[in-house]
């Protein structure tokens, strides 16, 4: 188990903050998605065995949403 | 963003160019034109959106505005299409903008973290990042630079700006033995720090989480607008179905894809709390959620714990009555038969005689009397120091004068100590708690803030109690409280009313964590009062306190007035969409305006000052 904090661009309505965790939360491999709205920040525990953190970013560049940086 | 920004720019443009060649009566086919490409270049990256959220099976707004949009060029509605892909784009804009507005104080705190630390490593001072640090490392710090890392002060001297983590300006003297905050600045002076927490273990990084966790966690009215804007959205879609399947409207079917998605009422609880935590945060104070805003502005009765809280937290001597000789004649009795003992009022009593430069020296034959006093020899004269009892036990007869004086001491609320010699009462020395001196109008502004009742539970004796209680105008106290009664009391109070208990968070752990909403004051740098408070005061500062009240008020009203505004919107959109007043662009229009609308009003909170 691992996990990673990603900071997003500044999300702009609280329904984008429950798109990424709803699309995050049908991943395999990912098991936490906790989606801080207003910090526009991503915290995610994963199953390091199965994804990483490079694949858990595109799922979110693929939504459209920019990552800014990941911790 | 800056993308958005040339989208907004490029479709804008487009549209005006398409409006001025209708004007001068250009061929339809280059301003429908025109309007179609204006709709392609905003309406591009809103279609990309909406493809990838459903490949991950999430239908969003995004969708909706897609099908809209594509439905309005079908229908050769070019105009409508265009403004709704460029109100929808550059609403988002504007929204970014003035939401960062609203965030920016935590990211204006998140700003003052250091960025550099000198350490001593292999016998060499080096520059390293403050994540870097190991814990027990030698950390130097010097005038004007940021203290990297939580440490205890090994070597030196200075005075600290601990503004970052209390709101207090003022600087604070710290010397050897003393432990310092990360972020907090040095004024003047030098240190030499033992690492003790670094990087996201530091008291300034736990709040920084703290406060983001906070600002993010939902009030109770906020959840309820969640569970209204989850049917809602999809009801209208239904809805929308069904008004095809009847009027076989296309247009107005599509209007109502449009303003399915109640922005501003899903944005309306989290922009204020945002706001609101965000400015308690800049002053010391820590507002762990929506949730306990919402509690502190309906808060009617206050509690407060009385040692630490309302008092200093240590005895000092206040008076001495010599019944024979001077002040200090009593002190030289008095502490040479203290000094071994470890009571709390012995402490006071030698203190107040250092702090007269009077020398010491232990007393012979000492013997501790538990729970009534000590006795002693000093200069080959039996002393005694403690209370009536011990008088009492040792045939020593308490005149009726002295009696008087002990008597109207203790109902000041002071503890009288009696020192005798030989047999005979020397003199009295007072011993008391001192009131603070911000607890002085605490209770007149805390009923300005609104709070109906200021009561206090404590340990203490009963006639300190009363005494504390009258000098600072409290409404009512309980006195000589076991933790547990303290419990059982404010149990007993919340039947009734909604209370907030103040304490230091250590002693009073379970009192806070039992009471509506829990605070903790000068809860900097201890773990216990951080985690089990609701709120915590960074400073040790009372006057804090009403200023956390009427900001929670205040951020109530900016939310429930965001509120009422974003309902009142989506249905006089709803019933102007049905009733064809509302068109898809105008209904665009007044849904984009409607946020921001809502955000403008969280922004005022940030600018909230007590009017005091």
């Amino acid at each position: 188990m691992k996990k990673v904090t990603l900071q997003l661009e500044e999300l702009v309505c609280p329904t984008c903050a429950k798109k990424i965790e709803a699309a995050l939360n049908k991943v395999d491999g990912v098991d936490d998605v906790n989606v801080l709205f207003n910090a526009s920040k991503a915290k995610i525990n994963f199953d390091e065995t199965k994804i990483d953190s490079e694949k858990i970013t595109k799922v979110i560049t693929d939504l459209g949403y920019e990552v800014l940086n990941v911790k | 963003m800056k993308s958005k920004k040339n989208i907004v720019i490029i479709s804008g443009i487009l549209i005006l160019l398409s409006f001025l060649l209708k004007y001068i009566n250009a061929d339809a086919f280059i301003t429908d034109g025109l309007m179609i490409a204006a709709s392609v270049v905003a309406g591009y990256s809103i279609a990309k959106n909406a493809i990838g959220a459903l490949r991950y099976k999430v239908l969003g707004i995004e969708a909706l505005v897609t099908v809209a949009v594509v439905g309005a060029i079908f229908i050769r509605e070019y105009w409508e299409a265009a403004a709704v892909t460029f109100l929808f784009t550059f609403g988002s804009y504007l929204e970014a903008i003035t939401l960062e507005k609203t965030r920016s104080s935590l990211k204006s705190l998140l700003d003052l973290a250091p960025t550099t630390a000198s350490v001593y490593r292999d016998g060499k001072e080096i520059k390293v990042s403050p994540d870097e640090v190991l814990k027990g490392e030698r950390v130097i710090v010097r005038p004007g630079e940021k203290i990297p890392v939580d440490g205890l002060i090994i070597k030196g001297k200075a005075s600290v700006n601990q503004a970052a983590i209390t709101g207090e300006s003022i600087p604070v003297e710290k010397e050897t033995g003393d432990s310092v905050f990360s972020t907090t600045v040095i004024e003047t002076g030098y240190l030499e720090l033992e690492a003790q927490k670094v990087g996201d273990d530091t008291t300034f990084a736990r709040i920084m989480e703290m406060v983001e966790e906070a600002q993010d966690s939902k009030a109770p009215t906020q959840k309820f607008i969640e569970r209204f804007s989850k049917y809602y959205t999809p009801g209208i879609m239904i809805l929308s179905i069904f008004v095809y399947l009847i009027t076989r409207d296309l247009e107005l079917t599509l209007t109502l894809l449009v303003i399915s998605c109640p922005g501003a009422m899903v944005i309306s609880a989290p922009v204020s709390i945002v706001a609101g935590i965000g400015n308690g945060a800049k002053k010391g104070i820590l507002i762990k959620g929506g949730e306990y805003l919402e509690k502190a502005g309906k808060v009617d009765v206050v509690a407060f714990d009385k040692t630490g809280t309302l008092t200093a937290g240590k005895p000092v001597v206040t008076k001495i009555q010599p019944f024979i000789g001077t002040e200090e004649d009593i002190l030289c009795m008095a502490a040479p038969v203290e000094i071994s003992s470890e009571h709390h009022l012995a402490k006071a009593i030698l203190q107040e005689t250092l702090g007269r430069s009077i020398n010491i020296e232990q007393a012979s034959e000492f013997e501790v009397l538990s729970g009534l006093g000590v006795k002693g020899v000093v200069n080959d004269k039996n002393v005694l120091v403690g209370t009536r009892r011990l008088m009492e036990n040792e045939n020593i007869i308490i005149t009726l004068k002295v009696e008087e004086y002990l008597q109207s001491e203790e109902s000041n609320g002071q503890t009288a100590v009696i020192v005798a010699e030989q047999g005979k009462i020397a003199g009295v020395i007072s011993i008391a708690d001192k009131i603070r001196d911000d607890a002085y109008e605490l209770a007149n502004r805390l009923r300005k803030a609104g709070v109906k009742k200021v009561i206090m539970l404590t340990g203490d004796n009963k006639r300190t109690a009363e005494a504390v209680a009258k000098k600072l105008g409290l409404d009512e106290y309980y006195s000589e409280l076991l933790p547990e009664d303290k419990v059982s009391k404010l149990n007993e109070l919340k039947n009734n009313s909604i209370v907030a208990m103040i304490g230091d968070g250590i002693n009073d752990a379970p009192a806070l964590a039992v009471a509506d909403l829990g605070i903790a004051m000068g809860g900097s740098g201890t773990d216990v009062a951080m985690e089990t408070a609701d709120m915590v005061l960074m400073s040790d500062n009372l006057n804090r306190l009403p200023y956390a009240f009427s900001l929670s008020r205040a951020t109530v009203k900016n939310m429930k007035q965001n509120i009422y505004f974003a309902v009142a919107v989506v249905f006089i959109l709803l019933i102007g969409v049905l009733t064809k007043n509302v068109l898809m662009a105008f209904g665009m229009l007044v849904h984009e305006i409607s946020v921001l609308l809502v955000i403008i009003n969280a922004i005022r909170l940030m600018n909230y000052k007590n009017k005091e």
